[in-house]
């Protein structure tokens, strides 16, 4: 087990690491760099020299590679190209606001998915099968800024229940993003929900129709007995995966739901990056959602390892 | 003459025969590929059907309602909203019509050969898969079109690329289960060669779910086309495109609704039909498509 | 009379087909079992017997459905009980013993927790004594260390084991009959020995009713006292132990026993030709009528009832007085002998083969492992047109050996080489176009081994185009003929697998084989899948194959008397090493290594007058000693440490009759000698 830890762990840097490698070579890619940004018509001759000696730009991209890699590793993202902004300081604030929406739309729909895959597993085929099933298909195949327009256009244009746009600077308190916050959390929860319970119900049925059940049934155990102590410790297993990488979008891909809202987040700060040029930002916030989204599926490995004693006795007679 | 492939053939054309009459079967997949054949062919006849040009600004008739000269009345310049829904969804379904194969057949490709050959090589390559789809899909692509511009040249490759990725992940799962069988290792005793192998051994029966993932890859390509075209780095004006002119629209929302509500039902309804498609087509071939989680 | 325990009344079970008509798997079946009674059910797959054990619980598969019929337990209608009356029952007073326990035992849940469960639901035992009370009944399936074994999860045991942990959980509720669905098939011999041993006890000494449903003739034997034979979902013959085995009177009964290898009886079985039809497609008449050699005009138009017989017994048969002209035995084909002196097919010499490879992180570490060998030591030579059967239970790697000859897996050390006595690269990627020809591997499952997208016709031309580069209309008929050569029709050529029976896929695979006309034919449990009746029909056509092509093989199979009726000359393995190796006459005769007495004592023969001896545990060894004897840990005739420190010598007897013990030649004759008069007494 220790060992299957370890190796784990360490498939998990090497990922990183190859992270690391591809963003780096991407935005060395794109034209211009922190000097072009921020001097903007002035890029050119001496200034253009000097600005890059000052930044380090003119060394090999193997020596600034290998310096933006160790001070990363060491927490110290840098500064933004066109302010004098810590990095750090910047991305945490919208981090916090994105920890913020995510944690919302996971308390919400890992437990209503949940609720709602076992039902429609339990109950295959039946109406509440169909029904539950037909508006997951829905709800993950509307584009997320389409579903956001419409929930707008009703709950703020025309009902005027909600607020439909966030006007909460960046760096204000959780507290103070509600109510504003409740309809991307909605839009948000509406997607992972209906993955997830797609997910949840198709391992219910799986296990539902495996021999040990048919076996409890024949052993005489009742039937919520059956459910809940033989058959769900079983299908929800493959569920924590699922929500690993759930948790891993919610904090790297709702780029679209954070501009349609004008909500402060790490997505948006990523696309105003982009649109700026402004590099090191961009480097810093991929460098965080990648190590974020290896860290929740090592994790979720991981959990599953310690859940199922399948995994877990296997492992330990090896190592 | 062959006498041996004539029926050979038919024994496959059967098996499709048989599947799309499953898929059709299903009121899912019957709803779904109605409404994939009408998008399709809506694209290609659109320019020759629509009432009127979808660039003809008019000043005069901004922003109007519904009525019997524009059945969606017009747009904040005036162009009638009509005509640019019928036309929307051409550049996305040309753009992902070319990317989606292209992706499917790379990324199967690269999938079953590391299958195949497994080792450390493999273990490797499954690591930049990861680091690849650890990166948010939209960063990735904004990277490429904010260098190379948002041309269908620069798209294609770029989704092809991109969505190409996670197909080796598939493929190379349903890879691993197919080369535990037997008559791969029969066939590997016989002495055929690895390309044989892929070829006739691995490829027919991994063919299924690269089809399935296929459909589903189109509508993520199409989602993810639409985004970026809704966040201004798609398409460029004044080319009608469905993801843009919603974002158009949502300004005047408050006062003109209706001109979101084409755009947003004729842009859901291609990517539910494709997803409903899948769906049924997954049933019809055994597979379970629920399993596999977006990436 | 009073009432029957179970009590089973004209049902009949079917499902909806594809086109919306009925079709049956269970036809008019009656059934009663009293108090106390064991019932065999027996019968090929496909015949119905499972849906009935589960039918008696009042339970059917999903997507079957009673037609007509009741079946009563304890006089109470199992079909028309509440839910709560149902799972009182169901492992209360009427238990279920499964056929894989492995996968019937709940994975995240330790087996304490289960039986707990169990005694809980079905038992008056006090909660407070729940745990001592399962220990107690893991200690009566004879269990060791039931303490140990209570925290465990099932996929921590072996499945001798799992079955046992089955047989407790069955026992927690003390019903009053045993549903036991297959509950020994997949396991070794010895195991299954062990399990029908304790089976039989348990059932005695509680007075228990069992029904017992198997394929397996012999376990019925050693289990029941009544047989009841069941075809195409019908019941055809059903009597006494003792008349269906040595005079049943129904005419596909008479043909199963004689398909049967017998270790007593060194012929090939008789083969049965033909398939049961599927479900709803017996027509008017006698399900069996296009298999009988018996049928007359009056079998395909009216369907025979089961009418009582003189004897006691009931027969589904229009003529049971004429069933004895179908012999029970004896009209057998002889193993073909075509072997050649001195010219060897196949060589190994110091095979070892190892399955563990060393780690990244020992390779960083520069640590040496030692290398576990799977396969040590191998030493055969097998002549030219001989056959060669490797046989042991589970583990002994007789299936590995295989492999490695076949190039599918690198071995650690030594040398294979086939005729012409060049040595065989170690992986079949290096090896010649002459040597691939050569070797040519038949697998157990010919579901895994035919690939489901392909034609028969395109299986078929690979090893052709391959080998011969054969084309056009070359192919085609170079395809028929190896088609007829395994006696399926041309017409097959344009099938998928999945359109073929079980027996008809694996004549295919075996058509492929010799398609390469390959002088070494390595065949992996080839008939191990197969029904009996099928497995008689493969048998014989391997060995006119072998008559006429004068093929060599290697024949790989846990079933000793299988291997009996192919083999030139058999090797016994035990844990990857050599125990024996001669004559299969001497082999199967005394003086033999331990290892192999404790096999042969095992065997069930389907005859209610022999019983198995069961002279070592069935423990299930992970990996062999170290150093020593592997058979050492179970061995019934340990001398004592010398066992466990010093490898055995071979010791040779006449016609190449070898034998790796400690023990004498001459010893073990006597100790073998007087263990069977001490039975006898």
């Amino acid at each position: 087990m220790l060992r299957m830890l370890i190796r784990r762990l360490f498939l998990g840097a090497v990922t990183v690491v190859i992270v690391s490698m591809i963003i780096f070579t991407g935005v060395e890619m794109l034209p211009g760099d922190a000097c072009t940004a921020f001097l903007e018509r002035e890029a050119q001759g001496k200034l253009l020299e000097n600005c890059r000696e000052a930044q380090g730009l003119n060394r090999t991209a193997a020596v600034r590679y290998f310096d933006w890699a160790t001070s990363a590793a060491q927490g110290d993202l840098g500064v933004s190209a066109n302010g004098s902004k810590s990095i750090a300081e910047l991305v945490g604030n919208r981090l916090k606001n994105s920890l913020l929406l995510a944690a919302c739309a996971l308390a919400l729909g890992v437990p209503l998915a949940i609720f709602l895959g076992v039902v429609a597993g339990l109950w295959r085929d039946r109406p509440v099968d169909l029904t539950v099933s037909t508006l997951a298909i829905f709800a993950m195949t509307i584009p997320e800024f389409v579903s956001a327009t419409v929930l707008i256009l009703v709950f703020s244009v025309w009902l005027g229940w909600l607020p439909g746009i966030v006007l909460t600077s960046a760096n204000a308190p959780a507290s103070a993003f509600f109510p504003e916050i409740l309809l991307p959390v909605l839009v948000l929860t509406m997607v992972m929900t209906a993955h997830i319970l797609r997910m949840v119900r198709s391992s219910v049925i799986e296990v539902m129709a495996g021999d040990y059940i048919q076996m409890a049934t024949l052993k005489g155990v009742p039937y919520w007995r059956i459910v809940f102590r033989h058959a769900l410790p079983n299908a929800l297993l493959p569920a924590i995966n699922v929500v690993a990488l759930t948790i891993a979008w919610l904090l790297g891909g709702v780029v679209v739901i954070e501009v349609v809202f004008n909500y402060p987040g790490l997505g948006r700060m990523m696309i105003d990056a982009i649109s700026d040029r402004d590099l090191p930002v961009v480097q810093a916030i991929a460098l965080i959602v990648a190590t974020v989204y290896v860290g929740v599926n090592l994790s979720a490995d991981i959990l599953t390892m310690i859940a199922n004693p399948r995994l877990r006795t296997l492992h330990m007679r090896r190592g | 003459m062959n006498v041996t492939t004539a029926p050979q053939q038919n024994t496959r054309l059967n098996r499709i025969l048989t599947v799309l009459r499953d898929v059709v079967s299903r009121p899912s997949g019957a709803i779904g590929l109605s409404l994939v054949v009408f998008h399709v062919v809506l694209a290609l006849v659109s320019p020759l059907i629509v009432p009127y040009d979808y660039k003809a600004m008019n000043s005069a008739m901004m922003l109007t309602g519904p009525e019997t000269a524009h059945w969606l009345g017009t747009d904040h310049l005036g162009r009638d909203v009509f005509t640019r829904v019928l036309l929307g969804g051409r550049e996305a379904l040309l753009v992902t019509g070319i990317a989606t194969p292209i992706a499917v057949s790379w990324g199967g490709f690269v999938g079953i050969f590391f299958g195949l050959i497994g080792g450390r090589v493999d273990e490797v390559l499954m690591r930049v898969v990861d680091a690849f789809l650890s990166l948010p899909w939209i960063l990735k692509m904004l990277v490429l079109i904010v260098t190379f511009g948002t041309g269908i040249e620069v798209l294609i490759p770029t989704l092809a690329f991109f969505y190409g990725i996670p197909v080796i992940r598939i493929a190379r799962a349903a890879t691993h289960d197919v080369v535990a069988r037997d008559f791969v290792a029969a066939s590997r005793a016989r002495g055929h060669g690895r390309m044989t192998i892929i070829q006739r051994e691995l490829l027919p029966n991994v063919l299924d779910t690269l089809m399935v993932e296929g459909a589903m890859r189109w509508s993520w390509m199409l989602l993810a086309f639409s985004s970026l075209s809704f966040l201004g780095f798609g398409v460029s004006p004044p080319t009608p495109d469905w993801g843009l002119m919603i974002a158009d629209a949502r300004g005047f929302m408050s006062f003109a609704p209706w001109g979101v509500l084409g755009p947003v039902i004729a842009l859901s309804s291609l990517i539910i039909g494709i997803n409903l498609t899948a769906d049924a087509l997954a049933k019809a071939l055994g597979i379970d498509r629920a399993q596999k989680a977006p990436v | 009379m009073s009432t029957p325990l179970i009590d089973i009344r004209n049902i009949s079970v079917g499902f909806t087909g594809k086109s919306g008509e009925t079709l049956p798997v269970l036809r008019n079946i009656d059934l009663r079992v009293g108090e106390g009674e064991s019932i065999g059910i027996v019968g090929e797959s496909g015949s119905g017997k499972s849906t009935l054990a589960l039918a008696a619980m009042g339970y059917l598969k999903r997507g079957l459905r009673l037609l007509n019929g009741a079946v009563a337990f304890q006089g109470q209608d199992m079909f028309a009980q509440s839910r709560r009356e149902l799972e009182h029952i169901r492992g209360g007073e009427l238990a279920l013993i499964p056929q894989n326990s492995g996968q019937s035992l709940t994975p995240t849940l330790r087996i304490g927790a289960q039986l707990i469960e169990a005694l809980r639901l079905h038992s008056d035992v006090p909660d407070a004594k729940h745990t001592a009370k399962a220990v107690e009944l893991l200690g009566q399936v004879r269990l060791p260390d039931p303490d140990a074994i209570m925290t465990r999860f099932p996929h921590e045991l072996s499945g001798g084991q799992q079955q046992r942990v089955a047989i407790a959980m069955a026992l927690a509720g003390e019903p009053h009959a045993l549903l036991l669905d297959e509950p020994t098939t997949g396991l070794d011999v010895t195991t299954q020995a062990h399990i029908l041993e304790l089976l039989r006890d348990i059932a005695r000494a509680r007075g228990m009713a069992m029904v017992y449903v198997s394929h397996d003739l012999g376990a019925i034997a050693r289990v029941c006292d009544h047989v009841v034979v069941m075809y195409a979902g019908e019941v055809v013959l059903q009597g006494t132990t003792r008349q269906v085995l040595t005079a049943p009177v129904h005419p596909y009964a008479r043909g199963l026993l004689a398909s049967i290898p017998k270790l007593s009886d060194p012929r090939l079985p008789v083969a049965l030709d033909g398939t049961p039809p599927a479900p709803g497609g017996a027509g008017a008449g006698c399900a069996f009528v296009d298999r009988c050699a018996l049928a007359q005009d009056r079998c395909r138009s009216a369907r025979p009832e089961l009418t009582p017989q003189p004897g006691g017994e009931a027969v589904r048969c229009f003529f049971p007085e004429q069933a004895d002209q179908i012999s029970l035995a004896g009209t057998g084909a002889e193993p073909a002998k075509v072997a050649a002196a001195d010219e060897p097919a196949l060589r190994l010499e110091d095979l070892s083969i190892s399955y563990s490879q060393p780690g990244v992180f020992d390779k960083i570490l520069r640590r040496e492992t030692a290398r576990v060998m799977t396969v040590d030591g191998i030493e055969i030579t097998v002549e030219k047109g001989e056959t060669l059967g490797l046989v042991g239970e589970s583990g002994s790697g007789k299936s590995t050996i295989l492999k490695a000859v076949a190039g599918l897996l690198p071995p650690a050390g030594g040398q294979i080489s086939v005729s012409g006595g060049a040595p065989l690269a170690r992986e079949v990627e290096y090896r010649s176009a002459d040597h691939l020809r050569k070797v040519q591997l038949i697998f157990q499952n010919p579901d895994d081994s035919l690939n489901p997208r392909h034609t028969i016709a395109e299986i078929l031309e690979q090893p052709l185009k391959l080998y011969f580069g054969l084309g056009g209309d070359a192919l085609y008929q170079r395809s028929a003929e190896i088609l007829e050569r395994v006696r399926l029709g041309a017409h097959y050529l344009d099938r998928l697998p999945s359109q073929l029976s079980g027996g008809e896929k694996q004549r295919v695979a075996i058509a492929r084989a010799f398609a390469a006309e390959p002088e070494l034919v390595l065949c992996d449990e080839v008939t191990s899948a197969l029904d009996v009746s099928v497995q008689a029909a493969v048998l014989d056509l391997l060995n006119d194959l072998k008559a006429t092509q004068g093929t060599t093989y290697v024949f790989v199979s846990h079933d000793l008397a299988v291997v009996r009726a192919l083999s030139d000359r058999v090797a016994v393995l035990y844990q990857g090493r050599l125990c024996e190796i001669g004559p299969s006459a001497s082999v199967y005769a005394t003086p033999s290594h331990p290892y192999t007495e404790v096999l042969l004592d095992a065997v069930l023969e389907p005859d209610p007058d022999t019983a198995p001896t069961l002279s070592a545990d069935d423990v299930v060894e992970m990996s062999p000693p170290a150093r020593g004897c592997p058979f050492q840990r179970r061995c019934p005739r340990k001398i004592g440490a010398i066992c466990d420190t010093d490898t055995p010598p071979w010791q040779q007897g006449k016609d190449g009759h070898a034998i790796r013990c400690h023990h004498a030649v001459a010893e073990l004759s006597r100790l073998q000698g007087v263990q069977t008069k001490e039975q006898v007494s």
